[in-house]
């Protein structure tokens, strides 16, 4: 007996919900991660143009 | 460290670099074994095998609301303290509340069709969780919708705080209004009404999800950091532009 099957007469109801929420969090997740590779090549974009910020000059790390 | 060194936001990405990947591993982890529960779970003497979707509905529904009040209690560090991190922390947080919250009304009505016979009913609960997910979408509207960080936090932590009075209104509002939606089965004087072979995979799968509330919003509190120091950044390059005046 398949997944499907064995889950009854509203099977296609119980595969959706599940369904939604993988794509949900997956986006959530895709979503995050693009923004965190997006921000940090913007930053080195900066850096690289010699902009940093007064107290990473001083602590002598990247901003 | 005492609390309120994390305040510092550069103390804070350092504390969260290595404590991202545990998080998310740990998350995982806990999602394979309620996973394993859930499929394993047996069916309901009414529902059958649609009270399946409760191991999903359920702990986003408890979600949306921990978003929600979240958001309330940064706004409060915003507004009284002026707390560093509080705006960070509500910003980050009002996607994934609003994603968390979509997941309960879409899964709601994929349960509610073949056990209400109907995909939507406008009944309390749903009409406040409705509502819920629209103040989330008005917030994050309003982030995006003012320039100045500082400006748009203590707007959007005004708009969160009033917002906040849905929350016991979802609460109960099963228990204040005739409603199609059942009442608390869960969270209850008397303690749960669900058998515990249905109990423990909803308290796993809730445990998961929270996990993964907290991995993304700690990963999206760091994004939020960097964005800032990005637009400090530009900022200080348009300043030191020739002809800008300064």
């Amino acid at each position: 007996m398949n997944l499907f099957s064995s889950l009854g007469p509203h099977a296609a109801f119980i595969v959706a919900a599940y369904a939604v929420a993988a794509l949900t969090v997956a986006g959530l997740i895709g979503w995050i991660w693009i923004d965190h590779r997006a921000q940090k090549r913007r930053l080195a974009l900066l850096e690289m143009g010699g902009v940093t910020r007064r107290s990473d000059r001083a602590a002598g790390r990247p901003a | 460290m005492a609390l309120i060194d994390l305040a510092n936001p550069t103390r804070f990405l350092s504390l969260a670099r290595p404590t991202l990947p545990w998080l998310a591993g740990l998350t995982a982890a806990v999602f394979a074994v309620g996973l394993v529960l859930t499929h394993g779970a047996p069916d309901d003497y009414q529902q059958g095998a649609t009270v399946k979707i409760m191991f999903i509905h359920v702990p986003s529904a408890w979600l949306g609301m921990f978003g929600w009040t979240l958001m309330s209690a940064a706004a409060l560090g915003t507004l009284v303290w002026r707390h560093p991190l509080a705006d960070v922390a509500a910003k980050a947080a009002a996607p994934i509340g609003a994603a968390f919250t979509f997941l309960c009304l879409v899964t709601g009505s994929l349960w509610g069709r073949p056990m209400w016979g109907t995909y939507w009913v406008w009944d309390a609960r749903l009409t406040s969780v409705l509502l819920l997910f629209l103040m989330y979408l008005g917030v994050i509207a309003l982030w995006r919708t003012v320039e100045d960080p500082s400006r748009a936090a203590r707007a959007a932590a005004i708009l969160t705080l009033v917002g906040a009075i849905n929350l016991p209104i979802i609460k109960w509002s099963v228990d204040w209004w005739n409603t199609l939606h059942q009442p608390a089965s869960v969270v209850k004087l008397g303690g749960p009404a669900i058998h515990p072979t249905i109990l423990l995979p909803l308290m796993v799968m809730a445990l998961a999800f929270t996990l993964l509330f907290l991995t993304l919003h700690l990963a999206a509190m760091r994004n939020e950091i960097l964005r800032r120091r990005v637009r400090t950044l530009m900022l200080m390059q348009a300043q030191a532009a020739p002809g800008s005046g300064s």
